[in-house]
């Protein structure tokens, strides 16, 4: 029998918990050569930003062991351009499509939000918190509780109460939990974690950074237990809140590590540069390893490894003893 | 498209590496131009971007080989080089917008330095296809490092080989040869692959001509499908603005001249949504 692969994010349903993650996806197009995008959960957008940028100067990219940093710098074509090509691309295919926002301000956010507001098109919006606050000499909100709180309690009382503001925690922070703690009380319906964390790496050849913006991401294999720590820790400490779980995934086993930590779905982001299709085979691959593991509904997995140790999976009980309907 | 593809032949192309891959799907869709991306290191590797590859050649046998050429720079491309004939690799392509032909048969000059070379056979083959005279111009640091001298010879109207050490033909770069042999073949378009240095003095002497130039770029990239967004440089668009634009899904293939060299590696402060533009701050 087929394990029923729907969740929910807040309210809004997914036909299965397999997102991009933001920033992995260009703007759709270029992964819909190789697939349909309605066999995604949903699709994340980059992170979208007012003004069109350029972004960081090249190299932007060194590979590093099981892993890459990237200083791509929010390349995109701004809200405008967003709302115009963009967007429009993704609603009119009836595509679930999470959008990502960046800013330099609250008022930026909020600004972006209120564009966003009425377009069609949105199933949800992530706020990314790790971008450098000018107001507060460019520490990055997601860094401070009180500031990714000023973000998303402004964009949440912007967005119709019907799309589901999801925020975008980053893993190098004192206190993830606080962190995750303050959005939710401001507000968030859901929380993606995690952002890429700093890194840096140096060409011993021309005795240089490697990247041309010195720092950079971390991302790919090397941060899924990064991930699956910070999924465990926020689930632990608030079990309601549906969490996105993000981080170096590329198997099917690695999206399930997530789920049971506590992920109701999980991001793809850098396996997308390796395999254009590693969706769809994360997908089947977590579909397997559930069916073989007996559970019936994926949101029976999720949090799952939190049961104190000697207690049995209740999943199994309950599909024995109950007929389907 | 994503092929699994078997290693039909390895062979070493002077300083160069070449492997034959029965690849059909790609075969079928291929165009001078394109190329494909290749996952190195086998199944558990620790290296997760893929390498972007030049295609020599592509061939109708067992439905459908290409021939990738490349040149060993670190771990991935040294696994590429331990290939044997029977291996399979996991290819994605054909990626890219391929070179643009001529509708009439005019004269083109093809100027490689180094293996971006490898890339003009199969543009030679179009464009001869279609009637044009076709001259090489092929270069590199030594003898063994000019690649697909004979296979030239025995093409084009004329081969002109330089190095820099003067071990195989003349001594220089390929640029101090290129404007007689625009003279004496009375060029009428450029086509050149190598690197960015080279294309920047290809281009200026094609722009002192006044000859269309068409290039393509060597850029490192991590994906090949344009969704990382780490291979750009700055180009000129039709409206007259520079915008960051990816090497693997704009290009690899560019009219020289809209290509600002000078800039690669840097944002130009025009370029569309450079910084001071209002969005310094964000990320």
């Amino acid at each position: 029998m087929p394990v029923d692969m729907r969740t929910f994010l807040a309210h809004v349903e997914l036909a299965n918990p397999i997102t991009t993650a933001a920033g992995c996806a260009a703007s759709g197009r270029e992964l819909a050569q190789f697939f349909d995008l309605h066999r995604l959960g949903a699709l994340a957008t980059r992170s979208i930003t007012m003004a069109p940028r350029a972004g960081r100067p090249t190299p932007r990219m060194a590979e590093t062991p099981s892993g890459m940093l990237n200083a791509v710098g929010l390349q995109g074509p701004g809200i405008d351009a967003f709302l115009e090509r963009e967007l429009p691309w993704l609603a009119q295919r009836g595509i679930r499509t999470i959008v990502s926002i960046g800013g330099g301000t609250v008022a930026e956010y909020s600004e972006l939000a209120r564009r966003l507001a009425d377009a069609p098109g949105v199933t949800a919006l992530e706020v990314n918190l790790s971008c450098p606050n000018i107001e507060d000499r460019g520490r990055v909100f997601a860094r401070e509780g009180s500031a990714a709180a000023e973000v998303i309690a402004s964009v949440r009382s912007i967005m119709r109460y019907d799309v589901p503001v999801v925020a975008k925690l980053a893993p190098d922070v004192a206190d993830i939990v606080a962190v995750a703690r303050a959005c939710v009380d401001a507000g968030a319906d859901a929380l993606s974690m995690i952002n890429n964390p700093l890194g840096m790496a140096i060409d011993t050849e021309a005795l240089r950074p490697s990247l041309a913006a010195v720092t950079g991401g971390l991302s790919g294999p090397a941060i899924l237990p990064i991930a699956v720590r910070c999924v465990w820790q926020v689930h632990a400490a608030l079990p309601g809140v549906p969490l996105i779980g993000v981080g170096g995934v590329m198997t099917g086993a690695d999206a399930f590590q997530l789920i049971l930590a506590g992920a109701c779905a999980v991001g793809v982001g850098t396996a997308l540069f390796h395999d254009p299709y590693a969706c769809l085979r994360i997908e089947r691959e977590l579909e397997d390893l559930l069916q073989a593991r007996g559970f019936q509904r994926l949101a029976d997995a999720v949090g799952l490894a939190h049961r104190p140790p000697g207690s049995a999976p209740r999943h199994l009980l309950v599909d024995s003893e109950e007929s389907s309907p | 498209m994503q092929v699994t593809g078997t290693v039909l032949t390895t062979r070493r192309v002077d300083a160069y590496h070449a492997l034959t891959v029965v690849a059909p799907g790609i075969a079928e869709r291929y165009r001078p131009g394109h190329f494909v991306s290749v996952a190195v290191g086998g199944a558990q590797t620790s290296m997760i971007t893929r390498r972007a590859l030049t295609v020599h050649d592509v061939k109708p046998d067992y439905g459908g080989t290409v021939e990738l050429v490349f040149t060993v720079r670190g771990p991935g491309t040294a696994w590429l080089a331990e290939r044997r004939a029977r291996d399979t690799l996991d290819l994605v392509g054909p990626l890219g917008r391929p070179f643009p032909l001529p509708r009439d048969p005019v004269h083109c000059v093809l100027v490689g330095a180094e293996y971006g070379s490898a890339v003009l056979f199969p543009v030679a083959d179009a464009l001869m296809e279609r009637g044009c005279r076709v001259d090489f111009l092929l270069g590199g640091a030594s003898a063994d490092r000019v690649f697909g001298a004979m296979r030239a010879r025995r093409m084009a109207e004329t081969t002109t080989l330089t190095t820099e050490d003067g071990s195989l033909g003349l001594r220089g770069k390929v640029t101090d040869a290129l404007p007689s042999v625009i003279a004496d073949t009375r060029a009428d378009a450029v086509y050149a692959c190598g690197p960015m240095e080279t294309l920047r003095a290809v281009t200026a002497v094609a722009i002192e001509f006044d000859i269309p130039v068409q290039v393509a770029v060597e850029e490192s990239m991590a994906c090949g499908i344009g969704v990382c967004m780490t291979c750009v440089i700055p180009v000129i668009g039709d409206d007259g603005a520079t915008r960051m634009v990816r090497a693997c899904a704009e290009g690899p293939v560019f009219r020289g001249e809209r290509v600002r060299f000078e800039d690669v590696g840097t944002i130009p402060f025009d370029a569309l949504g450079a910084p001071g533009g209002g969005a310094r701050h964000a990320g």
